[in-house]
């Protein structure tokens, strides 16, 4: 360190490992603590949205069920919903994205890490603030689509749908963030050499979603507002008598709604389309049309979104229109899964957990798909909608597609975010416990829907065929529930004491294998050059395995021999995300002081954040991630 | 590493579950006959809508089946195994194939999708359709009314009669926050959105008594939002109507005169309209005819004196979130109450 303490413009030396413990985790910064935050709460969130739903289950498992009142139940069924789209599957796959998509585009950070911090605090505080309804007087309870005018001040006269309405609004605000964050880092801060066509398929589907996410997110804010106006300020967007209209919002809420069914699942086809070739030693199957075809999905996915309000009488025209593009949605997904099967055909097929879960994934998947394109035949959609079929499609593609998915990324990729690896022999249980459970529980409730059960109904009666297929699915909820705490407990007990990962536990492809497990702060100690898709495996079949440095431009900046410099620790986007979480239960509670107070100190915040500027600091590069890179180039 | 161990034989049992499940499915529906089961149509709407449902179902099957067999004969085929070295050929794609299916798909889902264009126009309704019966439904928390125009504006609550053999046209709308008519084996659902008029068809083609609730979440009393469509003959409706037109809602017995006087004391009235009487409050359902219901409480539970009784004492016990207030009747009230009501014919 002395030889660079004499240098301006340098930060004091040291100042790198200034904070730990608690502290180092607040004032976080780096993109793959960031993904570790994301993941561990959205794993929080998503154990208490099973908690959610396994209550449900024990309700409806025989008719005129006692365990919850109806109140109670459509607190549960909202709060469920919203917990697991919003709060437990987009923050596990947006803990993924910042865990490895700089890694695998060759980059030291994302390009915002302090708005990347923003986005995470803003989540976590919008999913806090969210859930705290349950203690603080009024749980959201007109379901997660929260349509007008039962959502409205006339019809929910509590606080519940204030907090559904703050609390997503600001955990919403983050993730728009993260998309612009995303978008500008993949298109800005790929290595030399990472053209678009060698971009891995996990990178291009992170890249599409966020395209979704940018277009998509909007609508949905400006949803939010016109309600939390109506309700706070009385003004009369959906309120009929006043001239207002309740289909402004059901159109509003879908054209945001539908985009974000596939921002839960692109991230999941990404991380497929790496575990697969990984698993199979093969390279993936039609890259291009992959490529392509989610491109297609991302553009239809804005096409579509009246097949969720066939029943809602906009006449044969619309309906035939919107029935025919959500047909089409299903070419490029099929595309998807045929590509994925022959990149299994001819290969070495190794049944990792990681594998077993894609290849559940794929199984789930395309019943879920097959059930999607049922739904979309809009006269039979009028006999589907709103049932139990709906309930049984939407979990097939939420937990059979994106949540098995991203298990299928959990197994694959803790390695390299913890430096440990999971057991396996726990998680084939896991998996099995888990795949068996799930379709107990889901498949009967396809049945249901056709005997003609409504969802959202807390209870029903004896003698309408009901009772037999819930008594099922409830039974399989036990196995479900079993499984997911294996996975719990292989986590946790992984952390403390799991096997240590090598660089590249699995003889995999790409570029955050190229690199240490837990990679080091700055990711790469030079970086690397890309010569072909899948570059690590480009190295291993032409090179000697290891990455070659690129080679820099002449005249580019060099900082001191033997350091890289990286964005300094900050507490303010910390502070940013608790002004706005305050003055959100300031207009919640109708407190003036804290909505003035909150306010006034997020304008200091936001102003010391745009105005500070960040120095950064260097961080000294340990010689074996120098030995890890080709000593040739 | 410890992990990524070949798959052996001895795993083929875990495919097992999944045999067992697609035999599970195929025996699951047909045993799904269910009162509101919307395999069993009775009406030529209901059936268009599940020949459509059923020729889907069929072609995604046949998908699933390909895919399936596909991907178990991978599994078993292309496993890893031990002494492995050399690298499997590593193939990047084929354009034929790729076009394949993208192409093939394609075809089938135009297949489907003129099915489907060609039914959404046919089962189209409006008010002006020829040859048939208008009635209004409006939806409330929680419950149904019905009004006929086309037979002096009658009105009706939760039990919808229609003739056979005949296209009645339902013009949808909601009082309060959204709802969804949904009787599953006449037809599909339609919303009932306030300020908004949605017009559908339903036609039943034999006598019956048809189950259906309520399928958009409009509140506490949501699950208990049902209703029944009871298809009668040409002859039998007309002597419903006649009955509706023509209601006998004095009352005889001493019992039944004290009831009478309660109905508009104790508040009954000011929501509850009775034909014939006075009392024309429009809040709740109408109670004309009473006693020819089958079910109170929007169709919750059978119409008996017992369940009237107990359904006037508490409503919430019986049907939570409903909005009919409990008045805190003394049980001499609710007796003569209910004396009264079991006499409206």
């Amino acid at each position: 360190m002395a030889s660079i303490s004499g240098t301006a413009n340098l930060p004091r030396t040291g100042e790198a490992t200034a904070y730990r413990g608690l502290m180092a985790w607040l004032t976080v910064v780096d993109h793959k603590r960031i993904g570790q935050l994301y993941l561990m709460s959205g794993l929080l969130f998503f154990l208490v949205g099973g908690v959610e739903a396994f209550i449900m289950r024990l309700q409806l498992m025989h008719p005129n069920g006692h365990v919850v009142s109806a109140a109670v139940f459509n607190e549960l069924f909202t709060m469920h919903g919203t917990t697991m789209i919003f709060l437990a599957v987009m923050p596990l796959s947006i803990g993924f994205i910042n865990a490895i998509v700089p890694l695998q585009i060759g980059a030291r950070d994302v390009a915002f890490p302090r708005l990347n911090a923003l986005s995470f605090w803003l989540f976590l505080g919008g999913g806090l603030l969210l859930n705290s309804s349950w203690f603080l007087g009024g749980t959201p309870n007109a379901g997660w689509f929260n349509y007008t005018p039962i959502s409205g001040a006339q019809f929910s006269p509590g606080l519940g749908v204030d907090f559904y309405d703050i609390g997503l609004q600001i955990a919403g605000i983050g993730t728009l963030i993260s998309g612009i964050n995303f978008l500008v880092t993949i298109v800005n801060m790929r290595a030399p050499g990472m053209t678009w066509f060698r971009l891995p398929m996990f990178t291009w589907t992170t890249f599409v979603t966020m395209i979704l996410v940018l277009f998509a997110f909007p609508p949905l804010t400006v949803n939010l507002f016109l309600q939390t106006f109506e309700r706070l300020f009385h003004a009369e967007y959906f309120n009929v008598a006043a001239g207002g209209s309740p289909l402004l919002w059901a159109n509003l809420f879908w054209i945001f709604g539908h985009p974000e069914v596939y921002i839960l699942i692109l991230p999941a086809f990404g991380i497929i389309s790496e575990v697969i070739p990984t698993f199979s030693r093969k390279p993936l199957f039609g890259y291009v049309s992959m490529v392509l075809a989610t491109l297609a999905i991302g553009f239809l996915s804005f096409m579509v979104w009246v097949h969720h309000m066939f029943t809602l009488g906009y006449g044969p025209w619309v309906n035939s229109i919107f029935a025919l593009t959500s047909m089409l949605i299903a070419v490029p997904t099929g595309v998807k899964v045929f590509n994925w099967l022959s990149t299994m055909w001819g290969g070495q097929l190794r049944f990792t957990t990681a594998m077993l879960w894609a290849v559940g994934f794929l199984f789930t998947f395309v019943l879920g798909g097959m059930s999607g394109v049922m739904l979309a035949v809009a006269p039979a959609d009028l006999q589907l909608n709103n049932s139990y079929f709906v309930v049984a499609h939407f979990h097939y593609v939420l937990i059979g597609g994106s949540l098995f998915a991203l298990l299928a990324g959990l197994y694959y990729w803790f390695p390299k975010i913890t430096g440990r690896m999971l057991n396996e022999r726990l998680g084939r249980w896991n998996f099995w416990l888990m795949f068996i459970g799930f379709n107990v529980t889901f498949f009967p409730m396809h049945f249901l829907g056709l005997e003609g059960m409504p969802r959202r109904i807390f209870t029903y009666s004896p003698g309408f065929g009901f009772t037999f297929w819930n008594e099922v699915a409830t039974f399989g909820v036990f196995i479900l529930a079993s499984g997911v705490l294996l996975l719990v407990m292989n986590v946790v007990r992984s952390v403390a004491a799991g096997e240590r990962a090598s660089a590249d536990p699995w003889d995999a492809r790409g570029l955050e294998w190229s690199i240490s497990s837990p990679a080091p702060a700055y990711n790469f100690a030079k970086i690397p050059l890309v010569r072909g898709y899948d570059p690590l495996w480009v190295e291993k079949m032409h090179g000697d395995g290891r990455m070659i440095p690129a080679p820099q431009a002449p005249g580019a900046h060099h900082g001191p021999l033997g350091m890289v410099h990286m964005p300094k620790p900050t507490i303010v986007p910390l502070l940013v995300a608790l002004t706005l979480v305050a003055a959100g239960y300031g207009f919640i509670f109708n407190q003036l002081w804290l909505e003035v107070l909150a306010l006034l100190l997020l304008g200091v915040a936001l102003h010391r954040s745009m105005f500070e500027v960040d120095p950064g600091e260097y961080v000294r590069v340990r010689p074996e991630d120098e030995e890890a890179m080709s000593a040739h180039g | 590493m410890t992990n990524g161990r070949p798959g052996g034989r001895r795993r083929r049992w875990r495919w097992i579950p999944v045999g067992l499940l697609t035999v599970l499915g195929l025996a699951g529906c047909g045993s799904l006959t269910g009162k509101e089961s919307m395999l069993q149509p009775a009406g030529p709407v209901a059936a268009a809508q599940v020949q459509l449902l059923d020729s889907s179902m069929w072609i995604m099957f046949e998908i699933f089946i390909v895919v399936a067999a596909v991907l178990i004969i991978a599994l078993i085929r292309f496993r890893a195994r031990p002494g492995q070295t050399e690298l499997p050929p590593q193939v990047e794609g084929n354009n034929r194939l790729e076009l394949l299916w993208t192409i093939v798909p394609a075809l089938l889902l135009a297949l489907l999708a003129v099915g489907t264009v060609k039914e959404t126009f046919a089962l189209n309704a409006s008010p002006t359709m020829k040859n048939s019966v208008l009635v209004d439904v409006t939806g409330h928390q929680f419950w149904w009314s019905f009004q006929y125009p086309g037979y002096g504006n009658l009105i009706t609550a939760n039990e919808l009669h229609i003739p056979v053999g005949k296209r009645i046209v339902l013009g949808l709308t909601s009082a309060d926050v959204m709802h969804s008519f949904w009787v599953p084996k006449l037809g599909g659902k339609t919303d009932l959105v306030p300020g908004k008029e949605n017009y559908i068809w339903i036609e039943a083609a034999t006598p019956g008594i048809y189950y259906g609730q309520c399928a958009e979440f409009c509140g506490t009393g949501h699950a208990d939002m049902r209703l029944t469509v009871d298809a009668q003959t040409p002859q039998a409706f007309a002597a419903w109507v006649a009955t509706m037109q023509h209601p006998v809602s004095t009352p005889t017995t001493a019992l039944a005169k004290a009831g009478y006087q309660y109905f508009s004391t104790v508040g009954c009235s000011t929501c509850h309209t009775i034909g014939g009487t006075p009392y024309a409050g429009v809040v709740g359902p109408n109670l004309t005819d009473l006693t020819g219901r089958l079910m109170i409480a929007a169709n919750l539970i059978p119409n008996t004196p017992t369940n009237l009784y107990r359904w006037i004492r508490d409503p919430q016990a019986v049907k939570p979130g409903a909005k009919m207030p409990d008045l805190h009747l003394k049980a001499k009230e609710i007796t003569a109450l209910v004396a009264y009501l079991e006499q409206l014919k």
